[in-house]
C-alpha cells in the first residue's frame, strides 16, 4: 500500500469520529501548548537574567570579602581604601578599578524627599560598569580626592525628587548633608532584582565621612581581557589574603554568576517542562487508549482488508499512521495555542516569554513521538489480528 | 500467479486437517480432506453448520493454513508462505464474497470496489477506472458515488461481487452469498456469479447451506463432521430427505 494512500485513509478515520478525535487530541493539545508555554517562560527569564549580568559590563571580576555561594551569610567587610590602593598595584591601572560603600539614607531636594541606596565610588565607575550619565557630568578624581560634596542621581531619584526640572547645579541633602547635584545617569532599569536607577553615587571618600566609616564594601575590576581574569583573580585575592589572614575573600567574574544563575534557571525550565510533559504523558495514553477500542471497533474491517490482501504491516502502518495523525494534529494545535498563550503572558506580565525554535521542534518532535510510542501496541495488535476471527466479528 | 493457467487446478488439497485450540482442548475441524478446484471451476461446498466447510473455504482461500496435509494455491504450497506472502497470494488469486457483504462504510462503491488494487500498490486513476469497468460489468454503472447504505442488499452483494473479481483472480470464493438476500434477489445475485464464471472463466466456489442453490454448480462436495461425504449415487437421494 502506498504511504499517501495510508495518509488518506487515517485522515477519514479520524473524521468518520470527529468529536472522539478531537477529544483525544485535546490531550495532546494541552500537553504540548503547557510544554511550549512553560518552556518560553523559563527561556525568557533565563535570557532576561543573562542580558542583566552581561549589562553590567564585560570581563568583569568582583572582589568581596567572605565566600560568593548561595546560603551563606555576608560578611562584615574588613576592606579599606589602603586595600584598594593595594589592589590597583595588584592590576597597574587605577582606571580598571572600582569600589563600593553602600548605605540606604534619606535624599530630600526642598519638600520632595526619597530613601535610596547612596553608593560611596571612585570617579572609574562608569568604565568599569556600563553607565552613562545622561545629564551633566559624573565623579572627577578631584572630587574623590577632596572628598566634595557632589552627588550624581539615578533617574529614578531624579525624577521623584525633581520631577520635570533640570536637577543639575540644585541642591541635594543626604542624611542632613548637602550637596551639589552634577550629573543624571540615563535610565538602566532592573538588573537581578536591583533597581539600579534607584541609587545616587558620591565620592567614596565623602561617604567615609557622611558614613562615620572606612570600610569598603567591594571592589570590581575591568579585567584588560577574558584569558587572563582568572589569573588576575587569584592575585587580587592572594595579595588581600596576605593583608588581612583572618578574613577569606572571593572573586567571582560575570561567567560564574551566570554559570549558577543559568543553572538554576536551566533545572527550573527543566522542571516546569517534566511537569508539562506528564499532561503530553496522559494525552498519550489517552491515544493509547481510543486506539485500541478503534481497533478493536473495526475488527472486521480489519478481517475485510487482509482477505483482499492487506499484509500484517499495511494494518500496522494505518493504524500507527492514525495515532501519529492524532498526536501531531493536536501537536500543531497545542504549538499555536502555546505561541499565543507564551505573547499572551509576554504582552500583558512582566514574565518574559521567549518563544525558540528549539523549543517548538521538540515539541512537535515529542508529539509525533507519543503517537508512535502509543500507537505501536494497537497497531501491532491491528495488524496480528487473524483474518478469520476478524471476519467473524460484527 | 497462474502461469500454468488451462491445465494446472486452481486450488489443490490433499489430506488436509485444521485443528483449532479451544480452552486447552483440541477440537478438529477437518479431518482430512482431499478436493480440487480446477481453472473455470463451478462447484458447491454443502454440509450442515458445523461441517467443517466455512473452515474449509478458509483453508481454500488463504486466510488460513491447514494443520496438516499439502494445500496449493495457484500453483503455491501455503505451507511455506509468510502472512505477508499469504496475503499477496490471496490478493492475486482469491475473490472472496462474504454473506454479510463486508463493504467498508463511509466509503463510496467504487472505492470499495477498488480496494484490493490499494494493496497492489496501484495508483489512484488507474485503480478507480479498473474499479469502475468492473462496476459497470455488475451492472451498477451508475452507482459508482454510492456509499453501502445508501445501496440496497442486492446492490451491496453486487458491489463486493465486483470487489473480488477486480483484480482478475483464478478463484471466486462465494459464502452463502445470498443469505442476507430474499429470493428474487438472491437468484439475481447467484446468476451474476454464474454467468461471471461463464464469461470470465474465474472457477466458482460456493459455500452455501441450500441444496437447490448447490444442485445449480457443476458438482457438488458434502460435507460432514469434516470429511468429504463421497458421492456415491444411492447415497443422493437419502441426503435430499434430511433437513
Amino acid at each position: 500500500m502506498r504511504l499517501a494512500e495510508a495518509w488518506r485513509v487515517a485522515l477519514g478515520a479520524l473524521r468518520a469520529n470527529r468529536l472522539r478525535s478531537g477529544l483525544t487530541m485535546l490531550g495532546v493539545v494541552i500537553g504540548v501548548a503547557a510544554v511550549v508555554v512553560l518552556v518560553a517562560i523559563g527561556t525568557g527569564a533565563k535570557q532576561t537574567v543573562e542580558q542583566q549580568v552581561e549589562g553590567l559590563g564585560s570581563n568583569l571580576l568582583i572582589v568581596v570579602p567572605g565566600q560568593v555561594s548561595f546560603g551563606s551569610a555576608p560578611t562584615l567587610s574588613p576592606l579599606s581604601l589602603s586595600d584598594v590602593e593595594a589592589v590597583t598595584r595588584v592590576v597597574g591601572d587605577r582606571s580598571r578599578v572600582a569600589v563600593t560603600v553602600t548605605s540606604g539614607e534619606r535624599v530630600q531636594a526642598g519638600t520632595a524627599a526619597k530613601f535610596t541606596s547612596v553608593l560611596g565610588v571612585l570617579e572609574t565607575t562608569p568604565q568599569v560598569f556600563i553607565r552613562t550619565v545622561a545629564r551633566g557630568s559624573y565623579l572627577t578624581r578631584s572630587d574623590v580626592d577632596t572628598a566634595r560634596r557632589v552627588a550624581v542621581l539615578g533617574s529614578a531619584v531624579a525624577s521623584s525628587l525633581f520631577r520635570d526640572r533640570d536637577p543639575v547645579g540644585q541642591q541635594v541633602t543626604i542624611a542632613g548633608v548637602r550637596f551639589r547635584v552634577i550629573g543624571v545617569f540615563a535610565q538602566l532599569g532592573q538588573s537581578l532584582g536591583i533597581d539600579r536607577d534607584d541609587e545616587v553615587h558620591i565620592p567614596v571618600t565623602t561617604a567615609h565621612r557622611l558614613f562615620g566609616t572606612g570600610r569598603v564594601d567591594g571592589i570590581a575590576i575591568k579585567a584588560p581581557d577574558r584569558e587572563r581574569i582568572d589569573e588576575l583573580g587569584n592575585r587580587v585575592v592572594a595579595e588581600l589574603a596576605r593583608r588581612h589572614p583572618d578574613t577569606e575573600f572571593s572573586a567571582v567574574t560575570q561567567e560564574q554568576i551566570l554559570g549558577v544563575l543559568g543553572d538554576i534557571l536551566g533545572v527550573l525550565t527543566g522542571v516546569l517542562a517534566a511537569i508539562a510533559g506528564i499532561s503530553l504523558l496522559v494525552g498519550g495514553v489517552g491515544v493509547s487508549n481510543i486506539m485500541l477500542v478503534s481497533v478493536r471497533e473495526r475488527t472486521s474491517e480489519i478481517g475485510l482488508r487482509k482477505a483482499v490482501g492487506a499484509r500484517p504491516r499495511d494494518i500496522g502502518v494505518q493504524f500507527l499512521l492514525e495515532a501519529v495523525l492524532l498526536t501531531t494534529l493536536g501537536g500543531g494545535t497545542g504549538m499555536a495555542l502555546g505561541v499565543a498563550a507564551a505573547s499572551l503572558v509576554s504582552a500583558l506580565s512582566p514574565v518574559p516569554a521567549a518563544i525558540t525554535w528549539w523549543a517548538l521542534a521538540l515539541a512537535f518532535g515529542v508529539s509525533a513521538a507519543v503517537g508512535i510510542i502509543f500507537g505501536v501496541v494497537p497497531a501491532q495488535r491491528a495488524g496480528r489480528l487473524d483474518p478469520v476471527v476478524a471476519l467473524r466479528a460484527e | 500467479m497462474t502461469a500454468a493457467a488451462g491445465t494446472a487446478p486452481a486450488i489443490e488439497a490433499v489430506d488436509v486437517t485444521r485443528t483449532y485450540e479451544l480452552d486447552g482442548v483440541w477440537v478438529p475441524a477437518l479431518r482430512g480432506v482431499t478436493l480440487t478446484v480446477a481453472q473455470g471451476d463451478h462447484l458447491a461446498i454443502i454440509g450442515p453448520s458445523g461441517s467443517g466447510k466455512s473452515t474449509l473455504m478458509h483453508l481454500l482461500g488463504g486466510l488460513d493454513r491447514p494443520t496438516s496435509g499439502r494445500l496449493v494455491i495457484g500453483g503455491r504450497d501455503v505451507a511455506g508462505l509468510s502472512p505477508a506472502e499469504l496475503a499477496r497470494l490471496r490478493n492475486e488469486t482469491i475473490g472472496f464474497v462474504f454473506q454479510a457483504f463486508h463493504l467498508l462504510p463511509r466509503t463510496s462503491a467504487l472505492d470499495n470496489v477498488a480496494l484490493p488494487l490499494v494493496y497492489r500498490g496501484m495508483g489512484g486513476a488507474a485503480r478507480r477506472r479498473q474499479a469502475a469497468a468492473m462496476l459497470e460489468r455488475v451492472g451498477l454503472g451508475h452507482r459508482v458515488r454510492h456509499r453501502p447504505s445508501q445501496l440496497s442488499g442486492g446492490e451491496q452483494q453486487r458491489v463486493a461481487i465486483a470487489r473480488a473479481l477486480v483484480t482478475g483472480p483464478a478463484v471466486l470464493l462465494a459464502d452463502e452469498p445470498t443469505g442476507n438476500l430474499d429470493t428474487a434477489t438472491g437468484a439475481a445475485v447467484l446468476a451474476l456469479l454464474e454467468s461471471m464464471n461463464a464469461d470470465s472463466g474465474v472457477a466458482l466456489v460456493l459455500v452455501t447451506h441450500d441444496r437447490e442453490v448447490a444442485l445449480r454448480a457443476r458438482r457438488q462436495i458434502t460435507m460432514r463432521d469434516g470429511v468429504v461425504v463421497p458421492p456415491a449415487a444411492p447415497r443422493i437421494p437419502r441426503q435430499r430427505e434430511e433437513p
